[in-house]
């Protein structure tokens, strides 16, 4: 007997059992079902969410890959700057090599096991419970949330962020679906409020930075958006900046990957290129008022706002992770507006606003993810907004024709 | 007079299995059967009951709702058995058929008949079932005048029959039915018909005959309302399908209750496609022969709005198409990841239909993956031509909010307006059954 009808013949003895789900979410892995159209259409497209939460799991894929050499990379290039050691990047020379790859992958690969791991146990524990199947929303969740931590970050940090943003932000509302916040997000946000100092600050985004601190051979983790708020000069080449060599979260570094994504999203149907233009758009509006108002000299070098506003509009979408939030945290399509028109708003205010927490909380100036979380409750706001004109023409036509 | 629309939005669905322009005659079936449940939210009230014997004409049962309206048999014969099933509801009317048909005589329709005569003929001859109305897609409410009459002169669904080829020999039917509805409605009868094509249609008189292209939904009568006159609240708008205008125009000719049908077979699991002349009611076993594949679907209908069906089953009461398509009861080595190249998409997610536009694919009914929750949005906007937000109506019916389905746009819409929507569904949710229970919600709380 073939594994494909042993199978169907432990399907069919766990129908209506309890654990039913858990053993059709590993089986539907396998094999699309033999489940046959009933009532409606006879036929359906080929696909489904699996197909399509895999696709935007292979735009990020890129991202992952980069983001463990990268890892490796700044964790060498930090030390050698701390001993006075100039460092020049070569990709196929000290970027991409066996040192940094097993380095990288020993910090990355387990930040993306335990979200994985620890995320999906929430949802068949959900699954079972609720009677429904296994629904493929954390796929996606699980592969964004170890591209947008810091590498050091511990993972029983990562462990019990990952359980609030599924059980609170998803399950709560009803799981896959029907949530408000981005989960990946949520769980950033979690992290963020909760263990600020392994989420911010110029130590975590570079490996070892914060164990070494106070040793003689401390080095820095800085990013480039810490050293604009703090007015310092910024090391790194705008070429460095596109291609990602510099400290940040673990895959958002790399725009010229990030684009690639964008480009495979887009192609493929998958993310929305409106929001991603949109969000785009807002951040470049956002920089270039903030342009003008330094350029109009009302805020002069001596304001704590004046390194990042005093960035070229345009450079602010190769540094932190707005460009990485715009393909693909705001393209979320449960959590984003889902009207064309409201998508356009949706975005450019994600843009906006990112831009605008950036340089005005120095503390903090990566503001990205809290404006989508942001614009996330605002989504059905907009919607609401963009249907009414819709209802608004229907209760016209029927005036015209009753006056 | 003639008019152009041109529909951007929607989807052609190509598809092995188009029938061939030649006409069969259908030996006649022993059997007979009439469905109830094919007329929607009519209650049957049974007046026949088994081994009666009735004419074709003859008043099999009336819906208890509107006791004025009757539905009738399409044969002569004897009542072999009225099929119940829980709590004593009628499944089905079955009929053993007399070797020569003999007719209940209906009366002719005088050509000068009033209104409220020809509602009277038309509810007595058992004609009025196949008079439709939008809002809720039932059969028309016969006290209401409605503000017009739409009629698909073409059709653009997936392997259905050719309306211009099932129409050819009939045009002066057809002006005979539409010169008597005319007189029902105090607008005009609106017919749409393919841009360019030679129809014998577009010679009728006393219409308007509107020329649409386009991609499929353009053909659907629900199309054509929203884009001529979409119906607001408190309006009516009756819709009749071309084969029923045949045979009304053959039962006015006639005085008969002539119940006969030309009805394209079609699908891959058919083995010679084509069109046949057959009798409303008829068993799918005499239609079909022996020319169809094993572990197929047999559907009374197209393959995206019609009934399924069996070989034991019967041809319905409204189709004029019957389907036979391969069943998909096997699983697919990693279908949800694996290029595919058989199977039609609108995404390009390593699904390669976009590449083949010309390419006629051979479905089968496998739901290609498991019904989620609504995740992806934008989709559905893709292939929906009317000024209606789709995924938000579906979610208003899904959680039965009269007043926002009824502000969204409730009233212009039929269940198989949402036949695309449903087949490209990434989360595989039933949204023309949605639908119809958000129609018939809205019937029962707001009339």
């Amino acid at each position: 007997m073939d594994i494909k009808s042993s199978l169907h013949q432990i399907k069919e003895k766990f129908k209506g059992n309890k654990f039913a789900p858990a053993f059709n979410a590993f089986h539907t892995f396998l094999y699309t079902p033999n489940d046959v159209t009933k009532g409606g259409t006879h036929i359906k497209a080929a696909d489904d969410l699996k197909r399509t939460m895999n696709m935007v799991i292979l735009s990020l894929v890129p991202c992952l890959l980069f983001g463990i050499f990268n890892a490796g990379y700044q964790h060498y290039a930090a030390i050698d700057a701390a001993n006075g050691v100039i460092r020049e990047v070569s990709l196929f020379g000290n970027f991409i090599n066996w040192e940094n790859f097993i380095l990288g992958a020993t910090k990355v690969i387990p930040l993306v096991v335990v979200s994985y791991v620890v995320g999906l146990t929430v949802e068949f524990i959900f699954a079972v419970i609720k009677g429904h199947e296994v629904e493929e929303g954390y796929l996606v969740t699980g592969m964004l949330v170890p591209l947008i931590v810091p590498v050091d970050l511990p993972l029983w940090m990562l462990s019990v962020a990952v359980i609030f943003g599924v059980v609170i932000g998803k399950e709560v509302f009803g799981g896959t679906g029907m949530n408000i916040l981005n989960p990946a997000l949520t769980i950033r946000a979690f992290l963020f409020f909760a263990y600020p100092t392994w989420m911010s600050g110029d130590k975590v985004w570079v490996h070892g930075a914060v164990e070494r601190t106070g040793t003689p051979e401390a080095i820095s983790g800085e990013t480039i958006l810490g050293s604009y708020a703090q007015n310092q000069e910024i090391m790194y080449s705008l070429y460095d900046m596109f291609i990602g060599f510099i400290p940040g979260s673990v895959g958002e570094t790399s725009k010229i990957l990030i684009i690639f994504g964008a480009l495979f999203l887009i192609f493929t149907k998958i993310g929305s290129w409106r929001i991603m233009l949109s969000t785009i758009l807002g951040a470049l509006f956002m920089g270039l008022i903030f342009n003008q108002v330094v350029d109009f000299g009302w805020i002069t070098e001596t304001s704590k706002f004046y390194g990042l506003m005093n960035v070229p509009f345009w450079e602010h979408l190769l540094i932190g992770s707005i460009l990485f939030g715009a393909v693909f945290m705001a393209t979320d399509p449960v959590t984003a507006a889902q009207t064309l028109k409201g998508k356009w708003i949706y975005g450019f205010l994600i843009g906006f606003i990112s831009i605008m927490i950036r340089v005005f909380n120095p503390a903090y100036p990566e503001g990205v993810f809290l404006a989508i979380l942001l614009m996330n409750v605002f989504a059905p706001t907009i919607d609401h907004y963009v249907i009414e004109a819709n209802i608004k023409n229907r209760l016209n036509r029927l005036k015209i024709k009753s006056s | 007079m003639s008019k152009d629309i041109i529909v951007i939005k929607g989807l052609d669905i190509n598809l092995v299995g188009d029938a061939e322009k030649t006409l069969d005659i259908s030996k006649d079936s022993k059997f007979y059967s009439v469905y109830p449940e094919d007329f929607h939210g009519v209650y049957p009230k049974l007046i026949v009951k088994a081994d009666d014997k009735v004419n074709a004409g003859d008043v099999l049962f009336y819906d208890k709702n509107d006791e004025e309206v009757k539905f009738v048999s399409p044969v002569s014969g004897k009542i072999s058995e009225i099929k119940r099933g829980e709590r004593r509801k009628v499944i089905s009317i079955n009929i053993l058929a007399d070797k020569n048909i003999e007719y209940k005589n209906l009366g002719k329709l005088d050509s000068k008949a009033s209104k409220e005569k020809i509602v009277e003929y038309f509810l007595n001859a058992g004609l009025w079932p196949f008079i439709k109305q939008r809002p809720y897609d039932v059969i028309a409410n016969h006290k209401v005048s409605p503000k017009a009459i739409f009629v698909s002169g073409f059709s653009s669904a997936p392997l259905s029959a050719d309306l211009d080829f099932i129409s050819k020999d009939y045009q002066d039917k057809i002006q005979i039915a539409i010169d008597v509805l005319s007189k029902l409605t105090d607008g005009e009868i609106h017919m749409s018909i393919r841009k360019n094509s030679d129809s014998i249609l577009s010679d009728l008189k006393n219409i308007i005959i509107h020329n649409v292209s386009g991609p499929h939904p353009a053909g659907n009568v629900g199309t054509l309302i929203n884009k001529v006159s979409p119906i607001n609240k408190g309006e009516a708008a009756w819709t009749i399908a071309l084969q029923d205008l045949i045979l009304i125009g053959s039962v006015i000719e006639s005085g008969k209750f002539s119940s006969e049908r030309i009805v394209a077979l079609v699908g891959s699991s058919i083995d010679n496609p084509r069109y046949i002349k057959t009798t409303i009611g008829s068993e799918m076993s005499t239609i079909l022969g022996k020319g169809i594949k094993d572990n197929s679907r047999i559907i009374s209908g197209n393959v995206l709005t019609g009934k399924q069906s069996s070989i034991n089953g019967h041809l319905d009461y409204y189709s004029n198409t019957i389907t036979a398509i391969p069943e998909g009861n096997d699983y697919d080595l990693f279908g949800w990841t694996r290029p595919i190249f058989d199977k039609i998409s609108t995404s390009r997610a390593l699904t390669f239909s976009w590449l083949l536009p010309n390419k006629k694919f051979d479905l089968n009914t496998n739901t290609n993956g498991e019904h989620r929750a609504f995740v992806v949005t934008g989709s559905y906007e893709k292939v929906f031509p009317l000024d209606i937000f789709p995924m938000r109506i579906l979610k208003a019916c899904m959680y039965n909010d009269l007043e926002e389905m009824e502000a969204l746009g409730m009233y212009e819409v039929a269940p198989e307006d949402f036949a695309l929507t449903e087949f490209i569904c990434v989360s595989k949710q039933p949204h023309q059954e949605i639908i119809r229970k958000g129609l018939d919600e809205m019937k029962k709380e707001l009339g």
